[in-house]
C-alpha cells in the first residue's frame, strides 16, 4: 500500500524527461499508468468477504508517527474514486491540453495530488493525514493557478489556498488535543476510545476544529466561495479535484470521524444544519450563474451539502445514502465537467447566454450532457443512479432520529421541507444547464468558435462514467452489498444490510421526488419570469464580499497598526524601548518587594568626593540646558574629568589613567566634528513630548538608582576577586593585578577589545574615504 | 559614600536618556556619551568603594580594592570610546550627506527608493 500511494509522485520525477518527447508521444500517456495500475490493485479488494487491512511502516517512531495505512471499506470506496476517475481525467487531459501547454508542470502538479489524496484517505496516523491533507492544498493551488498569467487564476488559486489552509490549521489543532486526550496517533485506536473524547474538557473545542477542517475543504457554507472561484483551473483538474476527489476530503473526514462525534447530540445540529443549508443555498445560487463551470460548482457544493447533511443524520439508511451518493455524485459529476470543457474546447466559450441549440451539432455530447443532469436532478428514471440516492436521502429526512435537544427537533422538522426545496433548485439548474446549452435557438455568430463534435479520445473518458451512471441505475445491487456495505459499514460501526429497488411503493419519498419533478419543472420553464428575485436575495449581499471586505481590511489594518508605531522616528523607539523597561523592572521591583537598603556596610563620606559629585552633576545636567554646542562639549568633557578623579579617589589608577586619556580623546574629536554640524537649536518640541522626555529619562535615573542601592544592600557572594590578588604574581607574574586580569586570566576579553577598536578605526576610515558616487547624485 | 554615587550614577543617566531624546545627533552623541560615564561609575559602585589601598600588589599591604570591575570598566570604557569616535565621524558624514542633522528629518523606511 506504501508503493501504491507514492507511486504518483514517483512517476511525477521522470515526468520533466519524459515531457521531452511530448512532441511525439503525449505525456499523459505516462502518467496514465500510475492511476490504472493502483485501480487494477486496489479493485480487486471489493467482494463480500472484505477485511479491512492495516499495514504500518515506519516514519518518526519517537513521536508516534508513522506511515500507518488502513485500508476499510471508507477508504476503499475513496481510493476506487480517486484513481478510477483519476485515469479518466488523465485520459481527458491527454486531448484536452494542447501539446504547446506545459504539460510536465501539469502532470507533476496532477501526480503529486494523487499521491495527496491517497493518503489522507488511506491514513490512519492523524499527522500523516494531516501532511497529506495540506498536500492536497498545495497542489490544488498549484493547479487552479496553472494558467499563472490570468488574473483570475492566481486570485482563485489565493482564495482557495487562505480558505483550505485556514481550515487545515484548525483541523490540525483538532489532531492535537486527540492525541493529547487519547495519547495515541491512530485513527482507529481513538475511536476504539470515543467514550474517553466524549467526555473529555475538549471534546468541543476537538469538534469544533475538525469539523471546521472538514467544511472548509468540503465548500460547506459559509466557507463555499472558494470553490466556484477555483473554476478558473483547467478543466479536467475542475473535473477531478472539484467534484469527485478533494472537496469530498472533508466528507471523507466527517465519515471517518463519525464514530466518535456522532455520540454527540450537538454534530446532528451542527452537521445536518450545515450541510441542508448548502443544499438550499448553493442550488438556489446555481441558477443565478452565466458559466457553465459556475453552475456545476455551485451544483458540487450544493451535492456536497447534501451528503454532509446526511452523515449528520447518522441513522442507517441516511449513512447509506451518502456513500451511495458519493459515488453517483462522482460519476455524473465528472462526466459533466467533462461535457462543459467539451463545450468549452469546441466552441470557444462557456457562457450560457451565448450558447444554444448545440444538440444537432454535437449529438454525443448533448446525449451524455442529458444522463448527466438528469441524473443529478433525480428524475425518476430506472436507468440514473443519481434517482435512488436521492429517493434515499428523502427516506431519510423522514425517517430522523429522535432528540432530546429543541434546536434539533426544529431542525427535524424543517429538513424534509428544505430537502425539497433544495432538490427543486437542483431540478432547475440541471434543466437550465442541459436545455441552455443543447437546444434553442443557435446563436453560432457570437460564438469564437465553429462549434463541432469532439475527438472520440476526449469523448471516452465522459462515456466511461455515463456508463457508470446506467449500470449503476440499472444493477444498483451490483455495488451494494459487495461494496458499499462494507463502505456504510465503517462509518456506522454495524453492517449495514440494504437491498435498492426502484420501485418502493406509494410512499412518501416518491410523493416527495414527483413534487420535485413537477414544482421543477414549473419553475425551470418559468426561470426567465422570476430570474428577477435574485435581485433581492441575494442582491448586492455575496459571501465573496465579505471575503474580499475581510482580507482588504486585514491588509490595510495591519499596515495602519505598523505604521502608526513603526514612524521611522528614533524618538518614538526609544520612548517605547525605555517604556517597557521602566514597566517591566519597577513591576519587578514591586512584585518581588525586590527595594533593600542597607548602611552597615558602607564606605565614609568624605568632602572632596562629594565636591566631585556635586560638580559632575551640575555639568551633567547643564549639558540639557546650554544652546551653544562648544559648551556641551566642554561640559562633557568636565563629567569625563570629573569621574577619572574619582577613580583616583578611588583607587583606580589604571582606569584614572585611561579615563584621563579618553576624555581627552573625545573632547578633541567632539571638537573636530563641531565644526561640521549645526549649532544646537532651540529644542522646537510640543509640552507633551518634552514631559514625556523628562518623565522617561527621570524614571530611568530613579530605577538605575534603585537598583543601584538595593543591589548593594543586598548579600550576593563573597567576591572571587581574593583569587586574582593571591595568585597575580605567583601565575601571572606581576604586580600590577588589574593588568594581569586584563592580559592574562581574562586576555580574551582583550582581544576583542582590540578588535572592536580596530573595527572602529576601519570604519571611520571607510566613512571618511568612501564615497559612493550614486548616494552623492541622489 | 556608595548610596551618593548611586544617585550620581542615576542623574548621570537621566541627563544622557533626555539627551538621548532630543533631536539633534550631537545631543544624541553626548546622550549616549554621558550613559555610559553612568554605567562606569554603576560597576565601580557595585565593588566596594575604598577598602584598600590600589590593587597594586606590595608586601607590606593586606587590603586591596577590588580589582575586577577595574578591569571590567577598563575594558568598557576603550569599547564605548570606540563607539563614540564612529558615531561622531557618522554624525559627521549623515549631516554633511543629508544636509540636515535633525533626526525626525531623517526618517526613511524601506519602501522609499
Amino acid at each position: 500500500m506504501l508503493f501504491a500511494v507514492f507511486l504518483p509522485v514517483l512517476l511525477a520525477i521522470f515526468i520533466p524527461y519524459l515531457s521531452k518527447w511530448k512532441e511525439n508521444i503525449h505525456t499523459g500517456f505516462f502518467v496514465l499508468l500510475a492511476p490504472l495500475a493502483i485501480f487494477i490493485y486496489f479493485i480487486f479488494s471489493i467482494g463480500n468477504g472484505f477485511d479491512p487491512v492495516w499495514q504500518k511502516y515506519q516514519w518518526i517512531p519517537s513521536l508516534n508517527i508513522g506511515f500507518d495505512f488502513y485500508l476499510d471499506g471508507l477508504s476503499l470506496l475513496f481510493v476506487l474514486l480517486i484513481s478510477g476517475i483519476g485515469t479518466l481525467v488523465t485520459l481527458y487531459s491527454i486531448y484536452y491540453l494542447d501539446k504547446s501547454e506545459r504539460l510536465d508542470q501539469f502532470y507533476v502538479y496532477l501526480l503529486l495530488f494523487m499521491t495527496a489524496m491517497f493518503g489522507v484517505v488511506l491514513s490512519d496516523n492523524v499527522y500523516v493525514l494531516y501532511t497529506f491533507w495540506e498536500l492536497t492544498s498545495i497542489s490544488s493551488f498549484l493547479l487552479i493557478g496553472y494558467w499563472n498569467h490570468r488574473e483570475g487564476s492566481r486570485y482563485g488559486a489565493m482564495k482557495s489556498m487562505l480558505i483550505t489552509v485556514f481550515g487545515g490549521l484548525s483541523m490540525l489543532g483538532g489532531f492535537i488535543l486527540l492525541h493529547l486526550v487519547t495519547g495515541t496517533t491512530s485513527i482507529q485506536e481513538m475511536i476504539a476510545q470515543a467514550d474517553v473524547i466524549l467526555q473529555s474538557d475538549y471534546f468541543a473545542a476537538i469538534f469544533a476544529f475538525v469539523l471546521l477542517g472538514a467544511f472548509t475543504k468540503s465548500a460547506q457554507f459559509p466557507f463555499h466561495i472558494w470553490l466556484p472561484d477555483a473554476m478558473e483551473a483547467p478543466t479536467p483538474v475542475s473535473a477531478y479535484l472539484h467534484s469527485a476527489t478533494m472537496v469530498k476530503a472533508g466528507i471523507f473526514l466527517v465519515a471517518r470521524f463519525t464514530p466518535i462525534f456522532s455520540g454527540d447530540e450537538w454534530f446532528f445540529v451542527i452537521v445536518s444544519g450545515v450541510g441542508i443549508l448548502t443544499l438550499c443555498w448553493a442550488s438556489y445560487m446555481a441558477v443565478r450563474q452565466t458559466d457553465l463551470k459556475g453552475i456545476l460548482a455551485f451544483s458540487t457544493v450544493s451535492q456536497l451539502g447534501m451528503i454532509m447533511a446526511m452523515l449528520g443524520f447518522g441513522t442507517k439508511t441516511a449513512i447509506y445514502a451518502a456513500v451511495f451518493h458519493i459515488l453517483n455524485h462522482a460519476t455524473f459529476k465528472g462526466s459533466l465537467f467533462m461535457v462543459a470543457g467539451i463545450v468549452d474546447h469546441e466552441s470557444g466559450t462557456r457562457d450560457i447566454r451565448k450558447l444554444g441549440g448545440l444538440a444537432t451539432l454535437m449529438p454525443i455530447s448533448a446525449t451524455l450532457a442529458f444522463f448527466g443532469t438528469f441524473s443529478m436532478a433525480g428524475v425518476p428514471l430506472p436507468f440514473l443512479n443519481g434517482f435512488y440516492s436521492k429517493e434515499k436521502f428523502f427516506t431519510a429526512a423522514t425517517e430522523l432520529p429522535e432528540t432530546s435537544i429543541w434546536l434539533a427537533e426544529l431542525l427535524q422538522q424543517a429538513i424534509p421541507y428544505l430537502a425539497v426545496f433544495g432538490s427543486i433548485f437542483t431540478f432547475v439548474y440541471s434543466m437550465y444547464f442541459v436545455f441552455g446549452t443543447f437546444t434553442g435557438h443557435k446563436q453560432l455568430e457570437k460564438l469564437p468558435a465553429k462549434p463541432h463534435e469532439a475527438p472520440i479520445g476526449m469523448l471516452l473518458s465522459p462515456m466511461i462514467l455515463v456508463l457508470g451512471v446506467v449500470v449503476i441505475g440499472l444493477f444498483p445491487n451490483m455495488v451494494n452489498s459487495t461494496f458499499l456495505a462494507h463502505t456504510a459499514e465503517a462509518i456506522y460501526g454495524k453492517p449495514v444490510e440494504t437491498h435498492i429497488k426502484f420501485w418502493h411503493g406509494w410512499i412518501t419519498p416518491l410523493f416527495m421526488s414527483i413534487a420535485v419533478v413537477v414544482f421543477g419543472a414549473i419553475l425551470a420553464y418559468t426561470r426567465k419570469g422570476w430570474q428577477g428575485i435574485y435581485t433581492f436575495l441575494p442582491g448586492k449581499l455575496s459571501f465573496n464580499k465579505a471575503y474580499d471586505f475581510i482580507v482588504d481590511q486585514l491588509e490595510k489594518s495591519s499596515a495602519r497598526i505598523t505604521n502608526r508605531y513603526m514612524n521611522g522616528s528614533l524618538r518614538r523607539y526609544m520612548v517605547l524601548i525605555l517604556t517597557a523597561i521602566l514597566i517591566g523592572a519597577f513591576s519587578t521591583l514591586w512584585i518581588t518587594d525586590g527595594f533593600a537598603l542597607d548602611t552597615s556596610d558602607i564606605a565614609s563620606v568624605t568632602i572632596h568626593e562629594v565636591v566631585v559629585a556635586v560638580a559632575m552633576a551640575i555639568a551633567a545636567i547643564s549639558t540639557i540646558f546650554t544652546r551653544n554646542k562648544i559648551a556641551a562639549i566642554l561640559i562633557l568633557g568636565v563629567v569625563g574629568y570629573g569621574l577619572s578623579l574619582l577613580f583616583v579617589l578611588y583607587r583606580a589608577p589604571d582606569l584614572a589613567l585611561t579615563q584621563l586619556v579618553v576624555e581627552t580623546i573625545t573632547v578633541a574629536l567632539f571638537l573636530l566634528c563641531f565644526y561640521h554640524l549645526p549649532n544646537l537649536r532651540e529644542q522646537t518640541e510640543l509640552a507633551s513630548q518634552k514631559f514625556t522626555n523628562v518623565a522617561i529619562s527621570v524614571g530611568f535615573g530613579v530605577l538605575m538608582t534603585t537598583v543601584a542601592i538595593s543591589a548593594h544592600s543586598t548579600k550576593g557572594f563573597e567576591t572571587i576577586s581574593d583569587y586574582f590578588l593571591e595568585k597575580s604574581y605567583k601565575l601571572g607574574g606581576g604586580d600590577n593585578v588589574v593588568n594581569v586580569i586584563l592580559v592574562d586570566m581574562r586576555g580574551l576579553d582583550t582581544l576583542f577589545e582590540i578588535v572592536v577598536l580596530g573595527i572602529a578605526a576601519l570604519g571611520i576610515y571607510a566613512l571618511i574615504k568612501l564615497r559612493n558616487k550614486k548616494g552623492a547624485e541622489k | 559614600m556608595e548610596i551618593i554615587m548611586s544617585v550620581l550614577a542615576g542623574i548621570l543617566f537621566t541627563t544622557g536618556i533626555y539627551n538621548l531624546l532630543q533631536k539633534q545627533m550631537l545631543r544624541i552623541i553626548i546622550g549616549t556619551a554621558l550613559i555610559s560615564h553612568g554605567a562606569h561609575l554603576f560597576i565601580l559602585t557595585m565593588g566596594k568603594l575604598k577598602r584598600g589601598a590600589p590593587p597594586i600588589l606590595d608586601d607590606a599591604i593586606s587590603e586591596y580594592a577590588d580589582p575586577l570591575p577595574q578591569a571590567l570598566i577598563l575594558t568598557s570604557i576603550v569599547i564605548s570610546f570606540g563607539v563614540t569616535s564612529l558615531l561622531l565621524v557618522l554624525a559627521y558624514r549623515a549631516s554633511k550627506e543629508n544636509g540636515t542633522d535633525n533626526m525626525e528629518k531623517l526618517r526613511g523606511s524601506e519602501n522609499d527608493e
